[in-house]
């Protein structure tokens, strides 16, 4: 018989979870999808009953996202601007339905190359603590999602939020999500940008990140650093090139070619410029 | 650990597994029908309910998290005294329940609206709706229902008085439980005692198999009562549609020809049928090559069934006149390919009934388009005689044409039989995906030739249809299409031929169109691309062609009456030109990155069954009491048969719809009215039902010996007739209650559509009567992605008369969605897209606008004029949003669907030839 713990307290959960291997489910949403037709048998660790984990806010120099906040929770936080691509992701993700019980932690842990909420953590460059019986530790969010639904937490870890550093008052972000229709969408591409501006008008800094077109949503590292010092205006968009979008590794699937997903994320990663220097 | 929580306002308490799914509770564990499942993975939306007041998927949520907090579900929308909500009339009114299987997610996620935003925008509406699927409505009379609670229109909906069905909109006779959440479907039915049955399927292709030892298996799983196998099976073990091919296993023997096929079958307590792992059945298989698409056609293809060489199942053939030399005279021969995949119905309700044994019968209460036809395939399987099945249909959450064939009937039959206890099934989503049939997927090479003038000369073409591991409807697909291959106009001359060809896949069966929508992309492009070339607007040169009356078809069958083609195309002369100006004029100003388009589709389509006798039988009875009763046997699937074959029947009686009781379905109480397939049962059934009523009325007035004029008053226990100033009364106690159902009178009818079988050259009139259609669809493109998205539709359809506006406006509204989804985004691939996270249907957003114009060019032989709409409707669809593409960007689609990565990949082709 398996067995269902679901804790108050979070040592108990760490506790529960040194003791033996469980699985973390929170609003279920990527959990039941996986056993349709099947037994559910293995050993729960319930997360939500956990006191103050599902908090959204502000901590000094960074936001805080805990590990219950539900995507509905994001959409109605109080965020500086440049959360607006979070929040936009946070639309995106299923219906309202899955948006009121699915947690932006478990889509960073469910890991999959189109998990809706990676792009735009990775592009706010976002760290994920981890706590266990032994202590907590934070590592960079690119650094927590390995693979296809692989991460670096330990059986013996659970995540315990995301810590977002704060950008400049003036940043603003954006997110564009391409799929076959309009609601309930799996992304063929996604793209999540946050950009900040010198005092001159010209990029400061520019993050970029593309989902769905590589294991992993990807910095686009070296069109970011090419546009840095640039007059941050309708120009900036033209210059993206090919070349910038090679560091991806699209595959082709039923939602669409690896040559269209590269082809698509060229027009997305202007577009989400062009969004941003309008 | 009992979970102890609110459901309604009211205290509830489960035992439940603390893991156990919200849903399942609700359901199973604690009576709560009302609540549905499409897919228990959160991607239909069907089982919302709101939780502390946020709507959510039920069948996401572990029961544990419910402790302590509020459940509501749609059994909680009533008022205390059973008074509807507002919302839920609203719907009701609307006809924006069709066969409500999605219905209490749809008015749950409004619900959840509401508590936030009294007074939402349609975009507001369809954000906080859009987590719901529907398959049948088109969400246009949703969102109209759902913006009445914000702004009443003022739409008042009577009761029509006696005479007065025909035409009316009606509210639907099951609408109310629709709206409820008492109405019963296929999973909602079975006794608490039941045993649960289980499918083991094949997870291969093509395989040869053994099967290995059981006895594991009961030793391990004490609730496991029987593992079912082909050697089970009491009587023929095989099924299919026609008489004389029964060539798909009940339960597969020794081989399996597609992946899905059913292989075993558990059959135990849930826990026990449920827990036992797939892998952990013993069943050993040796893996063979499979027969993908027209794979089965090269030389050197396996066999994959004794009777068809070359695994050709069958040829389909139409000639008419001398198609090849007479292209010689055309002045302009456009010639093209075009390809579709296979596309999945998608109706929300997955398969599932359930069988008791009653002494030497067998009784199947399930979810069906067909009951008649079930009841012949069961008995078969069983070895029993056709009488000796009972089919109990239960409200059917979308049919499409994939439930015709038999889904959950053998497993559930054959383990009834065998162990004389009730037996239950219901499929998962990925069951019903990998093991219903499907569209046929097309290969079609067709040309078509024209004058200068704009007149046409001939249509030939050829076309493949794979049908999947079995022959299931291959037969009528091959012989449809080339009956109506040329498209809604007079041709001179004809040349079509079709292959039915066998693939290790899932069954093509039938799907809304018979393969016609297929057809109909090829005629209709190539129709644009003829007006194209000899510089004709597009509109006009099809209404030159129309077919009208008078003119013979492919088939030599001369219309005589109803062939409204060209009154749709003038009805829709307006939008279309104001809409390609508008288009021409956007495209103008605009970047060049967001283009519009606007195209145009026609159909045709015969109602019936092609070439056969496809009769219906109806029967209406007054008992002693003076209850009038319609006894149909016409399944409603959502479609609104109920109601339409009791307003017919009503005015053929003369009575007010709502004095008259229905009784529909049970093979038991009801004469067979055929399958709710072809568009058939407006036309055919509703003939019977009518006469049936006037049957009755002519008996009554012979009663009374008054003439035809008299009327009747129908009272309790008694009759009123008057013809002018004589009155008679006929006490009901008065006559012998021995008549059919304990009725003292009983009126009956069957009507057969007329049709000739077809020659070799396929010549003969193989419909009693043909649909008629046009759609403009208005696009935007985006040329950078290969985004389609359809802004508009204005759809024209030739319904011979309309029994009830709101249910044809919500058969064109429905059709228009599935064939946008087939024209966009819909392509089925066996083991690869069994979830409707993968294989996607139209959601709120992306079905537009439609505005429906009713053309009522009349049928003499259909009920008071009418003929089929349920097809129709798809048809015309795919080639007029394929035609807007082309506006929209000069590139012209041929394979459906256009998803963004076709639709791109041809812009680019195409600007690489520039």
């Amino acid at each position: 018989m398996s067995s269902y713990l679901r804790p108050t307290e979070l040592d108990e959960a760490l506790q529960a979870l040194a003791a033996g291997d469980r699985i973390i489910v929170a609003g279920g949403t990527d959990f039941y999808p996986a056993r349709v037709g099947k037994p559910v048998d293995e050993d729960i660790l319930d997360v939500t009953a956990i006191d103050g984990l599902r908090r959204i806010e502000p901590r000094g120099d960074h936001f805080h996202i805990g590990a219950t906040a539900t995507w509905t929770d994001l959409i109605r936080a109080d965020l500086p601007d440049w959360f607006r691509a979070m929040k936009q992701a946070a639309r995106e993700v299923g219906g309202v339905q899955i948006q009121n019980a699915g947690t932006i932690i478990g889509n960073i842990c469910n890991a999959s190359p189109a998990a809706d909420g990676v792009p735009g953590l990775v592009a706010l460059d976002a760290s994920v603590v981890l706590g266990s019986v032994s202590g907590e530790r934070e590592v960079p969010i690119t650094e927590f999602v390995l693979g296809n639904r692989k991460t670096a937490r330990k059986p013996d870890e659970m995540v315990l939020g995301l810590n977002i550093p704060v950008c400049g008052t003036d940043a603003k972000s954006a997110f564009l999500k391409l799929g076959a229709r309009k609601y309930l969408v799996i992304s063929i591409v996604m793209v999540s940008a946050v950009l900040e501006k010198a005092a001159d008008g010209t990029v400061e800094r520019l993050r970029i990140a593309v989902g769905s077109c590589s294991e992993v949503a990807k910095r686009l590292t070296a069109l970011e650093a090419d546009l840095v010092g640039k007059p941050a205006d309708g120009g900036l968009a033209a210059l993206v090139t090919e070349d910038h979008i090679a560091p991806l590794s699209p595959i082709g699937d039923v939602r669409g070619s690896a040559e269209y997903r590269s082809d698509a994320a060229l027009t997305l990663v202007r577009r989400a410029i062009a969004e941003l220097t309008e | 650990m009992s979970i102890s929580f609110n459901l309604n306002g009211k205290p509830a308490v489960t035992d439940a597994a603390p893991a156990r799914r919200l849903a399942h509770v609700l359901r199973e564990d604690l009576g709560f029908t009302g609540t549905k499942i499409g897919c228990d993975a959160g991607d239909c939306g069907a089982c919302t309910v709101l939780l502390d007041g946020e709507q959510v998927c039920s069948c996401l949520v572990p029961v544990a998290q419910v402790a302590d907090r509020d459940v509501t579900t749609v059994e909680g929308l009533a008022s205390a005294d059973g008074r509807l909500s507002e919302l839920q009339q609203a719907f009701h009114e609307y006809g924006a329940a069709q066969c409500g299987i999605c219905t209490p997610g749809m008015l749950m996620a409004a619900a959840d609206m509401f508590k936030h935003n009294a007074t939402p925008s349609d975009d507001q509406i369809m954000d906080a709706m859009g987590g719901v699927l529907c398959r049948c409505t088109g969400y246009n009379k949703i969102v109209d229902a759902v913006k009445h609670v914000v702004q009443p229109n003022g739409v008042d909906f009577v009761s029509p008085d006696a005479g007065g069905a025909m035409g009316a909109r009606t509210l639907k006779t099951d609408g109310i439980q629709k709206v409820d959440g008492t109405e019963l479907f296929g999973a909602d039915v079975a006794p608490a005692d039941a045993l649960w049955a289980r499918t083991i399927r094949s997870p291969h292709h093509s395989a040869t198999f053994t099967l290995g030892d059981f006895d594991d298996l009961y030793k391990k799983w004490p609730g496991l009562e029987r593992v079912f196998t082909a050697a089970d099976v009491p009587g023929n073990n095989g099924y299919g549609i026609y008489p004389e091919i029964k060539d798909q296993p009940a339960f597969a023997d020794g081989q399996v020809r597609f992946k899905g096929e059913t292989v075993v079958a558990l059959v135990g307590t849930h826990e026990a049928v449920y827990g036992i792992r797939d892998e952990d059945v013993p069943i050993n298989y040796e893996l063979r090559e499979p027969l993908f698409g027209f794979a089965g056609l090269d030389d050197g293809a396996h066999q994959m069934h004794d009777a068809n060489p070359g695994n050709i199942l069958a040829h389909g053939y139409v000639k008419k006149g001398e198609a090849k030399s007479a292209m010689e005279t055309a002045d302009v021969v456009v010639e093209d390919s075009f390809v579709t995949g296979f596309v999945e119905h998608g109706y929300i309700e997955p398969e599932a009934g359930w069988a008791q044994r009653v002494g030497d019968r067998l009784e199947i209460t399930v979810s069906t388009q067909a009951p008649y036809m079930d009841r012949d395939e069961v008995a078969q399987i069983i070895g029993i005689p056709n009488e000796s099945v009972r089919i109990i249909p239960t409200a059917c959450g979308g049919g499409f044409g994939g439930k015709l064939d038999l889904g959950v009937h053998p497993v559930i039959g054959v383990a009834a039989w065998v162990l004389n206890k009730p037996v239950r099934c219901t499929w998962t989503r990925i069951e019903s995906m990998a093991a219903s049939t499907k569209r046929h997927p097309s290969r079609i090479t067709a040309r078509y030739g024209c004058t200068k003038d704009g007149d046409l000369v001939a249509y030939d073409m050829s076309g493949d249809f794979n049908t999947g591991a079995y022959v299931s409807w291959g037969l009528t697909v091959k012989d449809r299409v080339p009956v109506h291959a040329t498209g809604p106009y007079y041709v001179p001359h004809v040349e079509a031929a079709t292959r039915a060809v066998f693939a290790n896949e899932t069954p093509a069966g039938a799907f809304r169109g018979f393969g016609i929508p297929q057809a109909a992309i090829a005629h209709d492009t190539l129709m644009d691309m003829m007006a194209d070339e000899i510089g004709m607007d597009i509109l006009e040169f099809r209404l030159r062609n129309a077919i009208r009356k008078g003119q013979d078809t492919a088939t030599g069958q001369v219309l005589e009456y109803s062939a409204g083609l060209d009154q749709c195309l003038v009805a829709l002369r307006e939008p279309w030109q104001k809409a390609r100006a508008a288009a021409e004029k956007f495209n103008a100003e605009s970047d060049g990155v967001t283009r519009r388009g606007v195209g145009l589709g026609c159909m045709w389509y015969g109602c019936g069954n092609t070439s056969l006798s496809n009769p219906s039988t109806m029967h209406v009875g007054i008992a002693a009491d003076g209850t009038v009763t319609l006894y149909s046997g016409a399944q409603d699937i959502g479609q609104g048969t109920n109601t339409t074959m009791m307003q017919v029947a009503a005015d053929g009686l003369g009575i007010r719809m709502d004095q008259m009781e229905l009784v529909w379905g049970d093979t038991d109480k009801t004469a067979d009215a055929g399958k709710s397939s072809a568009s058939r049962q407006a036309y055919v059934s509703g003939r019977a039902a009518m006469e049936a009523g006037q049957d009755l009325r002519g008996q009554i007035l012979r009663l009374a010996n008054v003439g035809d004029d008299a009327s009747i008053e129908f009272g309790e226990g008694r009759l009123t007739v008057t013809e002018g100033d004589a009155v008679r009364v006929i006490d009901l106690s008065d006559l012998s209650d021995d008549k059919l159902h304990g009725n003292v009178l009983v009126g009956e009818a069957t009507f057969d559509p007329p049709a000739t079988p077809l020659d070799d050259m396929g010549q003969g009139n193989p419909y009693g009567t043909y649909g008629f259609g046009a759609q403009v669809a208005e696009v935007e493109v985006d040329v950078d992605l290969g985004t389609v998205k359809v802004l508009h539709v204005w759809a024209a359809h030739d319904v011979g008369a309309a029994i009830n506006p709101t249910q044809v406006e919500g058969q064109v509204h429905g059709g228009v969605a599935q064939g946008l989804g087939l024209a966009l985004m819909e392509e089925y691939l066996p083991g690869r897209t069994e979830n409707l996270h993968d294989y996607l249907i139209p959601t709120f957003g992306d079905v537009p606008p439609i505005d429906v114009y009713l053309i009522e060019d009349p049928e003499p032989t259909g009920p008071y004029g009418a003929k089929g709409i349920g097809e129709p409707a798809l048809i015309p669809t795919p080639p007029a949003i394929f035609g807007a593409i082309h506006h929209a960007t000069g590139v012209r689609m041929k394979q459906a669907p256009a998803t963004p990565d076709r639709v791109r990949a041809a812009i680019l082709a195409a600007q690489g030839e520039k």
